[in-house]
């Protein structure tokens, strides 16, 4: 496991999660997360080597769907309930920043 | 209090009306929910209509349901077509799904009368309820006390009568730990037995659906209706239907159960006697009481915390004000982004996502993620070593018995420790259930868990069911 | 190496390509709704579209077969696999994630021939989903830069992609123009997609890199908004001066993604990699591994139709066309072989009914109306000389546009007989004797002076003369 994470990285982070942490809140997250990290350290002490990863519980494979339309959902539902629509489409502030 | 059975059993005979039953339940609500707070919403207008139609089409002489008349609460993490489900979180308040999830369907089309969505730990994290954006839910037997997490609701629902039976969600014990504290039944089944379509995702590979009941035949009967294989769910086991309810009297006789050698420390002294005496009853019905260990039971708690934020960070990305709920308004994207999450999301949820985050980035995710998975593999191999030898295991479902407000929401890690033997099922996919069995501390019940292997819910049952005769 | 006629000498071209491919379903690649393009905005949307809250995946059987013929059809091999989800936030995508495949993709490690036995290595080739559409309004271009608001449909999130990214095996901007019709008419003969650029369904993104030869390959750019194979060859020549011209300047190139303007015929700056998105990729929990049995690998194996370079293979050596030649090229594109190959079976001469397709049969399809025995009887009278080149020409108008019909008789009703050989030459006799002039001119180099003699014969012979002929007569004569 690597170096005790910093405030740095606490932003960066907190940036690719789209969350805005004020300074005092960044403050507390790095402290917090630095000691939970603190704590899971424990698993640095045992031997991984050769053991694969699980990440499903059950050993299904190929769920497959037949190729057959279902009725969509209701537009005027769905829209009802969006934060800003307009012309049958969610409309959202401008995207700067952005690539196109 | 009726019993499940008991309503399905004069619905259906006709000695009982829905409506009746549902009147006696929106009483008690009425009465009682303004001080314990396990609904966020209460549907009686619906409830009573589809009472009323249960009661007409019985008359009509239509065949009565499995669940016919029975009032069910909801975990407000369940989707319901046109009634707001909210996940306790501000960044969800007033959404309406325009879908059902797949359970819902199952109770409807089985005859439940569906009365509320309950009241959770926002988006499912956390073992108190404390974390709710709508304010935390009492323990019905003490309300000074939580009534456990994240489905502390769904648990106080079915312990104040409320509801006959509730619906929570189980991602690391977020149904066992609050059935144990509110002294009910509570049941997390094998991972894939009950669709996950219309749950709202916390940890996809964690995540179950499971009942709370007043007993174990009335949460045998409830899982019996909403288990089964679902084309919408891709996790979901291709299974026969399972039959849980004929072999609750068949005893433990010959059965070899499992006491964990190795348990992790914290677990009070009145909690392990309860244990003790569990292992008792099962031994004079007729168990062989085997040790087995689990060596990598103390890591599961690490494992959890880094794979369920991971997904978690993932799965609640989605909530970023475009297409539905809440949006806090900015002059561009991305600073909408961040100011709607930044006030939709509580202090526990952002924990948890920039955990998430940060085990799944770029340079970390090996030591983190990738670690954690393997860790995954571990318990799965332990638990497999032990099944060879034991046909269910017992451990306590709760370190302590319900604690007061406030005593743990200092410290994230301090709750954390709450699920570390719930945990180790999630991970491994198992069922487990919590089973009231007797008092602890303060009069407060104590619940004891019951493991077994993958689809060992028969095994598992059986055991519960002795024990419940025993306490 | 092959020099390269656009960079200056010393320097060479190393291209990649990425093409994403919408597949031909019915429906969506996780959901049910429909996969359909222009439909009114938001009206093929589910749960899963949207990235609703309690939303789950469940992949489309149609989409990993077309998957696999894509695959198999460039010579891949299908292997195991799982889907993962990237990770980023961009309003045209519902969940903040895409499901993908990332380093377990279906398809790997083939190639395409390309004409003239080049080949294109193909790295993989797998399934993702495709994103939202977003508009934006206000500001002044239409583009995203100052626009005051941004409209968002969802009709074509989820739509099924197939990504094929070919290693950088390609060298000019020909190769790259011909890789990308070769995989176009590949994709339109399995059916995997209609393959439309101009409507999406295809879209290219260009790698580009230049380096002095003997030296390691350079730093490359990707180039987007490349909406047509003509945009796949200007984008790249461009993109290959200005590296070059670049680093001859000093300047170091960056490692970018850049945007293809067509109108101005440049690219620009899009995004640095400074600024990319950390994806943090792990495996898709909400779905399961695909592992595809060998015997449906098999079945859809056997049931690949020919493809576009046995076709052309095919036709040329029926026809003794050259295979890489145009006509070979144009008309098993059009689908219109099988059609040709009729036509010989009932007779036709080989070349020119190859040669009559290619050059009027555009509009027809794979089924063309005219009856496969009219048009091999025209290519029959051509051959035998009873009617000229340009006269077979008019009939083969009035056969096309009435559908069919007899030829003879259309020949002999617009009183069309080719002259014999003699009788020509009598004529082009007169005519230089009729126009001293012009023939001296001609004899003496001037091009032009053909026109006036070659017109006289035409006039003399009320049309019937060959014009191909008396040219080459003409030509000759004045030779000899």
């Amino acid at each position: 496991m690597t170096e005790k994470i910093s405030r740095e990285t606490v932003i960066k982070v907190s940036r690719l999660a789209r969350l805005s942490l004020g300074p005092e809140q960044a403050e507390k997250m790095t402290a917090q997360l630095a000691g939970m990290l603190e704590h899971f350290r424990d698993i640095d002490a045992l031997d991984l080597a050769g053991v694969e990863p699980m990440t499903q519980p059950y050993p299904i494979k190929n769920v497959l769907r037949e190729d057959v339309e279902v009725e969509s959902l209701n537009r005027e539902e769905v829209l009802g309930q969006a934060p800003a629509a307009e012309s049958g489409r969610f409309r959202v502030p401008p995207i700067i920043g952005f690539d196109v | 209090m009726k019993k499940l059975v008991e309503i399905v059993a004069g619905v259906g005979g006709g000695s009982l009306t829905a409506t009746s039953v549902v009147e006696e339940h929106l009483d008690r609500i009425r009465t009682r929910d303004g001080e314990i707070h396990a609904f966020n919403l209460v549907t009686a207008d619906q409830a009573r209509k589809d009472a009323a139609k249960i009661d007409a089409d019985i008359k009509a002489g239509k065949k009565a349901g499995p669940l016919a008349g029975v009032p069910i609460a909801l975990k407000d993490n369940m989707c319901t077509r046109g009634v707001e489900t909210t996940c306790s979180s501000k960044i969800l308040q007033g959404w309406k799904p325009p879908y059902d999830a797949t359970v819902v369907g199952k109770l409807r089309e089985a005859g439940a009368v569906i009365v509320g969505k309950t009241n959770l730990d926002e988006f499912a994290m956390g073992s108190s309820t404390e974390n709710s954006a709508f304010g935390p839910t009492k323990n019905p037997l003490d309300v000074s006390r939580v009534p456990g997490g994240s489905s502390g609701g769904s648990a106080a629902a079915v312990s104040a009568g409320f509801a006959a039976a509730s619906l929570g969600s189980d991602t690391g014990g977020s149904i066992r730990q609050p059935a144990a504290l509110c002294g009910v039944v509570g049941v997390k089944p094998t991972y894939g037995t009950v669709s996950r379509y219309g749950l709202v995702a916390f940890a996809s590979s964690l995540d179950q659906i499971g009942p709370f009941t007043q007993d174990v035949r009335d949460a045998a009967t409830l899982l019996e209706v909403i288990a089964g294989h679902d084309p919408l769910d891709s996790t979901s086991i291709p299974q026969p239907a399972i039959s849980l309810v004929p072999v609750l009297d068949h005893g433990v006789k010959g059965m070899r159960v499992g006491r964990v050698t190795d348990l992790p420390e914290g677990c009070e002294p009145d909690v392990l006697e309860r244990l003790e005496a569990a292992f008792d009853a099962l031994r004079n019905a007729g168990a062989t009481i085997v040790d087995v260990e689990l060596p990598s039971l103390q890591y599961c708690l690490t494992a959890y915390y880094l794979i369920a934020p991971a997904e978690a960070s993932s799965n609640l990305a989605r909530y970023d004000g475009v297409r539905y709920g809440n949006r806090v308004d900015a002059p561009d994207l991305n600073a909408m982004y961040a100011a709607t999450r930044e006030s939709g999301f509580g202090e526990e949820v952002k924990r948890r996502i920039m955990l998430g985050t940060y085990a799944l980035s770029a340079g970390y995710f090996e030591a983190y993620y990738g670690k954690a998975l393997k860790v995954r593999r571990l318990i799965y191999d332990d638990f497999a070593r032990a099944y060879t030898k034991v046909d269910a295991i017992l451990t306590p479902t709760s370190p302590s018995v319900a604690f007061k407000f406030g005593s743990k929401t200092d410290n994230p890690l301090a709750m954390y420790l709450c699920d570390v033997f719930t945990i180790p099922t999630n991970l491994a996919g198992h069922p487990a259930m919590s089973v009231p069995f007797g008092l602890g501390a303060d009069s407060m019940p104590v619940g004891i868990q019951v493991l077994a292997t993958t689809l060992g819910e028969q095994s598992m049952f059986k055991v519960a069911a002795e024990l419940e005769r025993a306490s | 190496m092959s020099e390269n006629p656009v960079l200056p000498n010393g320097w060479q071209l190393v291209v990649g390509l990425e093409v994403h491919v919408e597949l031909a379903t019915k429906t969506k690649l996780f959901s049910a709704s429909v996969n359909r393009f222009g439909d009114e905005p938001n009206t093929n949307i589910d749960p899963i579209t949207l990235g609703l809250p309690g939303a789950l995946p469940v992949l489309n059987k149609h989409a990993v077969e077309l998957a696999m013929r894509i695959g198999l059809a460039l010579n891949c091999k299908i292997r195991p696999c799982a889907f993962h989800r990237k990770n980023y936030f961009y309003p045209d995508l519902p969940k903040a994630y895409q499901i993908t495949q990332y380093d377990h993709p279906l398809n790997v490690d083939g190639f395409l021939m390309l004409p003239g036995e080049v080949r294109i290595g193909i790295e993989r080739a797998h399934l993702e989903e495709d994103t939202g559409k977003s508009v934006h309004f206000g500001g002044s271009s239409g583009r995203i830069h100052g626009s005051d608001y941004s409209l968002l449909d969802y009709n074509r999130a989820g739509v099924p992609l197939v990504e094929i990214v070919s290693r950088p095996d390609i060298r000019t901007s020909e190769q790259a123009r011909q890789y990308v019709a070769e995989l176009r008419a590949i994709l339109l003969a399995v059916g995997a997609s209609d393959a439309k650029m101009e409507e999406g369904s295809m879209r290219c993104d260009v790698n580009v890199s230049v380096h002095r030869f003997g030296t390691p390959f350079g730093t490359r750019c990707e180039i987007k908004n490349v909406n047509s194979i003509r945009s796949v060859g200007r984008a790249i020549d461009y993109e290959a001066r200005r590296q070059v011209e670049l680093i001859e300047g000093g300047g170091v190139v960056r490692q970018e993604t850049r945007h293809w303007d067509d109108a101005s015929g440049r690219t620009e700056t899009l995004r640095t990699k400074e600024d990319a998105d950390d994806y943090r990729y792990f495996l898709e929990p909400d779905l399961v591994p695909l592992v595809p049995e060998q015997s449906w690998i098999d079945q859809v194996r056997l049931a690949l139709p020919p493809l576009p370079a046995a076709r052309r293979e095919m036709l040329a050596e029926l026809c003794g066309v050259d295979k890489n030649g145009e006509s070979a090229i144009v008309v098993v594109e059009r689908g219109q072989d099988d059609y040709v190959r009729e036509v010989i079976a009932n007779g036709g001469d080989p070349r020119r009914s190859v040669v009559y397709v290619q050059q009027a049969f555009a509009e027809l399809g794979p089924k063309p109306r005219v009856p496969a025995k009219d048009l091999a009887a025209l290519t029959i009278l051509e051959r035998d000389a009873k009617v000229t080149s340009t006269q077979a020409k008019t009939l083969l108008t009035e056969l096309i546009e009435a559908g069919g019909g007899d030829v003879a008789a259309m020949a002999a009703k617009r009183g069309f007989e080719a002259l014999d050989t003699g009788a020509l030459e009598a004529m082009v006799d007169a005519a230089i004797a009729a126009e001293p002039g012009a023939w001296k001119k001609y004899c003496d180099g001037e091009e032009k002076a053909l026109g006036a003699l070659v017109g006289a014969v035409m006039k003399a012979s009320k049309g019937k003369a060959d014009g191909k002929a008396v040219t080459a007569l003409l030509q000759a004569k004045a030779s000899a």
